[in-house]
């Protein structure tokens, strides 16, 4: 299943990543060696296996309905890149 | 030729714990921002979610409340997307293997039909959190929004229903159905004033017998009303569209209330592909019988039971007691009201008449209602012992509603009560008519049905006179025998 | 001092030999010295860790103490340390200050660990030879021009340069095991749920799993004392008991059973590495243990499946990496769109945005099936396959990694050259299984190890293994000239 430029163009898109265009041709390149290798995967026989999502078979353990979490603002907003009125700024968004 | 429009609803009904979804941080609003949003609720890198106990349990009610099969193995699976409002970029919700499985809603409309909507499934999901758009700016002076985080990870259950409903009353009698079960299953306040319980409609419409057209959603609708007009609106569009040889769009549209205007989003336009997978983070949650049967053997009285017990107990209308039945603080209400009145359908007809009118004018919930449950009854009470008229009653409320204190204060402070005494009234029924010759000839010299109407007159005096405070039965037969000689 | 071992060196604080401050300093002093050239820890945490060492010298004196009190510990820059920088070795977190502590941290602070600082790794972990980091590559103590291997490549590096006794590490797909093989180190990967993964900056979850790296085995057994146990707030840590790893250490390995799985020993393997861990295999035999030969036949399906699962895991994981909350933020954003790419590109390196595309296609509509529920297929196939096995023999080994140290810069442009340095370690992770690498030999000058894979929950037995080798080999005791 290879892939062009203008597939890497998209999936960069969802992912939020910029790739200029002049990189986009050797960075399908690199995709394409890689998802060639994974392409192995076709090969395998498994017809009726069902897919395996964590190692071993547990469950989730539940925890009570406690609030215990403290408010943690004066450790996190030090650290964030623009605050005003302790809301984080984003530029402004449209919806 | 005639349009017939599918209607299908997602339901987001926030559920009633203390503590987050995914992080014990508290789901309370209304605080600083970002004061209740703790390091895993931020996304913090290393942070781990771990799931409420409780909101699996709200859900587990749900979908008992419904009929539908429960999700004896749930995953939660991440939806990808980027948003400032999603802290880790992805929202934890449920998707393949959901808590609530298929189920269904009766409901009752106006006109005494009933109707079935189908539930798709029911998922438990975490909320995000909110944007800002006020007054923010960068140091450049640039426009900015502002992030506060304390929504985010508050549990949500999303309920999907089928497209079974045909216009915009059914979809409200669903919504309301829903709005009654929840609230009267304890685990949701089921307040949309703040957006507690939300509404995204998805509208098509087809010509009788064509395939579903086209689908549009309308997201965010935060009350019954907007919600009517809303789909309306939308119904209309659509309809308009096709009939000028136009093609409707899917996309997702936001209704404004205010101006009873939709447009479509700018924004999330995008964000299409969502690679849902399920998040390594989290294990299946299992649930066992053991905890089905006990949660199931604990559910409260549900509306549909209820519904049945007022009919039954106090002979009210299927339709009465649907309305009645709406919600859990109303139907509370009511039988606190018709308790101490000792009259159900006095009750009845107070709360949906001038308690309802009054509670929409002010645009507030019964829950914040001026003149209590007991009140109301206090009222009725004295309706019924003959205390007060029906009219003077309205006086009552009307003080009561301003906080001017329990009926019996305000009918003893304003001197309200029923005259009883026969002497005095007929003092001023002799009064009225020495003073009004003219009227009392004109009276005499009509036939029997002139003289229905003409009485009017000396009762509008009467009552003048005794500022309301007549009993209008006694009035009326004391006036007859006096002028009728 | 430092040519002690974790063990030896608890013996002497114990026996008034020397005190923490003294040790401390000592390796604060190495670290000094030849830290500039290796480049093995991204942070030196010298005031914090002479007082931690003050506290234990007090403690000590009291004559209470817990399993580490006093010794000094490297944690690989993955772990959150609260107040202290933790970059994960990116760009995107070189102004991170951790507003909390990792549970690993935690836990070996509260058993009264030292900690010396944080060490150099692949961004994001995400790398077998360290080249990927932000800080610059870290080199290899037993040839500077080559690599460490990765990600734990500074870890590993530091402690086969003495400038630490021990180390914590993360593996995913190898990133303990390789790196330990590489240096000449002892490591050891738990069991997937055994370590807390909470404060560990997530890779790909269902693979990672935090463990110790040591000089020997018994120092890994004294870590992982420390290390393992349920976390409230990781949900897949696991509720098992902690065993007694110090007591397992000495049982004699007679009647064990070990597998040798033919596809741990391909043609096309170096001969030289393979008979490093053949050699080995003949030294447990000596002890009384029997080879069981096997096949795993899924595992050559392993590298593909983890190559989809872990970037596709990553690619989610580091989603929250988005200039907004905390970490690198581009200037002067002029849109939303634009404050999230061009934060996340300048943020990221290459590797890490090939990775992330990668995981974001294996998962976007049209392709999830033939990718990511495929290989979480093979997934199950693999874990099978090690099932079969453990219903037959004990430990399952075979070499580490199918080569020794490469040069620096040798395969930064051949991305599957790279991932094939992960092909004896990653089937592990896929199956959650515990396992470690010992040094069991030298090729051309350069370190080669040996891994030992356990059952669930059988740390115990592989750390057994291992020490009952180390006793009658000195390969884990030799150290590279230039840090002698």
């Amino acid at each position: 299943m290879a892939i062009d430029s203008k597939v890497v163009a998209q999936v960069a898109h969802l992912a939020c990543l910029q790739v200029d265009d002049n990189e986009t041709a050797a960075l399908s390149e690199r995709l394409n060696d890689i998802l060639a290798m994974v392409d192995q995967l076709q090969q395998a026989d498994v017809e009726g296996v069902a897919p395996l999502a964590h190692p071993l078979d547990v469950s989730q353990p539940l925890r009570d309905d406690q609030v215990t979490e403290p408010d943690v603002r004066e450790r996190v907003m030090p650290i964030a890149p623009a605050i005003e009125e302790g809301c984080f700024l984003v530029p402004r968004v449209i919806e | 030729m005639s349009w017939e429009t599918v209607i299908g609803l997602e339901v987001h009904v926030q559920l009633a714990t203390a503590s987050k979804l995914f992080s014990a941080s508290s789901t309370r609003t209304g605080d600083e921002p970002n004061s209740n949003a703790s390091l895993i609720d931020l996304a913090m890198p290393g942070t781990l979610p771990v799931v409420n106990r409780e909101a699996i349990r709200h859900a587990i009610r749900f979908g008992l409340a419904i009929d539908a099969e429960i999700g004896r193995r749930s995953v939660f699976e991440r939806k990808n997307y980027f948003y400032p409002d999603l802290p880790k970029g992805y929202q934890t919700t449920q998707l393949a293997e959901p808590i609530v499985g298929a189920g269904v809603v009766d409901l009752q409309l106006e006109d005494g039909t009933r109707k079935s909507v189908r539930i798709h499934h029911a998922h438990l999901e975490e909320d995000a959190g909110k944007s800002l758009h006020e007054a923010f700016s960068d140091e450049t002076g640039r426009a900015m929004t502002g992030i506060d985080l304390n929504r985010a990870g508050t549990p949500l259950i999303e309920i999907v229903s089928e497209p079974d409903m045909s216009n915009a009353e059914e979809a409200v009698a669903f919504a309301r159905k829903l709005h009654a079960i929840v609230t009267s299953l304890g685990i949701s306040d089921g307040d949309m004033s703040q957006g507690n319980m939300r509404f995204d409609v998805n509208i098509s419409v087809r010509r009788p017998g064509e395939p579903l057209g086209t689908r549009t959603e309308t997201k965010n609708l935060n009350s019954f009303r907007f919600m009517e007009k809303a789909i309306k609106l939308e119904v209309e569009r659509q309809i308009d569209v096709l009939e000028n040889g136009g093609e409707v769009v899917q996309e997702t549209r936001l209704y404004n209330g205010e101006t009873n205007t939709a447009r479509a989003m700018r924004s999330k336009e995008d964000a299409n592909d969502y690679r849902y997978f399920p998040c390594p983070d989290l294990l299946p949650v299992l649930v066992s019988e053991e905890e089905i049967n006990e949660l199931r053997d604990a559910l409260p009285e549900l509306p549909d039971a209820r519904k049945a017990r007022f009919v039954e107990a106090y002979a009210l209308s299927e339709y009465d007691a649907e309305l009645l039945c709406a919600d859990l603080a109303t139907a509370a209400y009511f039988e606190a009201a018709a308790k101490q009145g000792g009259d159900a359908k006095l009750a009845a007809n107070w709360v949906m008449g001038e308690l309802t009118a009054r509670l929409n004018a002010d645009d507030i919930g019964i829950a914040q209602s001026p003149v209590s449950a007991e009140h109301l009854g206090e009222l009725i009470q004295r309706i019924k012992d003959g205390t007060i008229s029906s009219k003077i009653a309205k006086q009552v409320f009307d003080a009561c509603w301003a906080g001017e204190g329990s009926p019996d204060q305000i009918i003893e402070s304003k001197g309200l009560k029923q005259m009883s005494d026969t002497g005095e009234l007929e003092k001023i029924v002799d009064d009225i008519i020495a003073n009004h010759p003219a009227q009392v000839e004109d009276y005499r010299g009509s036939d029997d049905a002139k003289r229905k109407k003409k009485i009017g007159f000396f009762v509008g005096q009467a009552m003048k006179a005794t500022q309301g405070k007549a009993n209008p039965q006694q009035l009326n037969q004391l006036l007859q025998q006096k002028l009728n000689g | 001092m430092h040519t002690k071992t974790l063990t030896e060196l608890r013996a002497g604080l114990a026996a008034r030999e020397f005190s923490s401050r003294e040790l401390t300093e000592h390796f604060l002093r190495r670290i000094r010295q030849f830290d500039g050239e290796l480049n093995s820890l991204i942070t030196v945490t010298e005031e914090q860790a002479l007082a931690q060492a003050d506290a234990a010298d007090a403690t000590l004196a009291r004559g209470e103490g817990g399993l580490l009190t006093g010794l000094p510990v490297a944690h690989k820059d993955i772990f959150c340390t609260e107040g202290v920088r933790t970059s994960c070795g990116s760009r995107m977190l070189d102004n991170f200050i951790a507003p909390y502590t990792a549970t690993v941290v935690e836990k070996m602070a509260a058993q009264g660990a030292v900690m010396l600082g944080k060490t150099n790794m692949d961004e994001f972990a995400m790398g077998s030879s360290n080249e990927t980091s932000f800080y610059g590559p870290v080199k290899n103590p037993w040839d500077q021009e080559r690599v460490p291997g990765g990600s734990s490549g500074g870890a590993a590096a530091t402690l086969a340069a003495r400038l630490t006794p021990a180390a914590t590490g993360t593996d995913t797909g190898g990133s303990i095991r390789q790196p330990a093989a590489l240096n000449g180190v002892t490591g050891l990967k738990p069991t997937y749920g055994r370590v807390s993964r909470w404060g560990m900056i997530a890779f790909a979850s269902s693979l990672d799993q935090a463990g110790p790296m040591g000089l020997s085995a018994a120092d890994c057994a004294l870590m992982l004392g420390a290390m393992a146990g349920h976390d409230d707030k990781d949900s897949t840590s696991l509720d098992e008991p902690v065993g007694d790893y110090l007591n397992d250490l000495n049982q004699n390995l007679e009647g064990l059973r070990i597998g040798v799985p033919e596809e741990f020993f391909p043609d096309t393997l170096d001969g030289a590495i393979a008979e490093s861990s053949r050699e080995a295999l003949r030294e447990l035999e000596k002890q009384g243990a029997k080879l069981v030969p096997l096949s795993l036949p899924s595992i050559k399906l392993s590298v593909p499946a983890y190559y989809v699962i872990a970037p596709a895991e990553a690619s989610s994981n580091l989603s929250r990496f988005d200039g907004v909350r905390y970490g690198h933020r581009c200037d002067d954003p002029v849109d939303l769109l634009d404050l999230y790419k061009r934060s996340r590109s300048e943020g990221f390196g290459e590797e890490v945005k090939r990775r992330i595309l990668v995981g974001t296609y294996a998962l976007s509509a049209g392709y999830y099936d033939a990718y990511y529920r495929r290989a979480q297929q093979v997934r199950r196939l693999i874990r099978d396959d090690f099932a079969r096995a453990f219903a037959e023999v004990d430990v399952i080994m075979g070499p580490t990694s199918p080569e020794t140290a490469f040069k620096i810069g040798a395969k930064v442009d051949d991305p599957i050259n790279m991932y094939m340095a992960d092909v004896f370690t990653i089937a592990v992770n896929l199956a959650g299984l515990p396992a470690l690498s010992m040094p069991s030999g030298f090729v051309n000058g350069l370190p080669v190890g040996t891994q030992v894979i356990g059952n669930y929950f059988q740390e115990g037995r592989i750390l057994n293994v291992a020490h009952r080798y180390q006793l009658a080999t000195d390969w884990h005791q030799r150290i590279p000239g230039a840090f002698a």
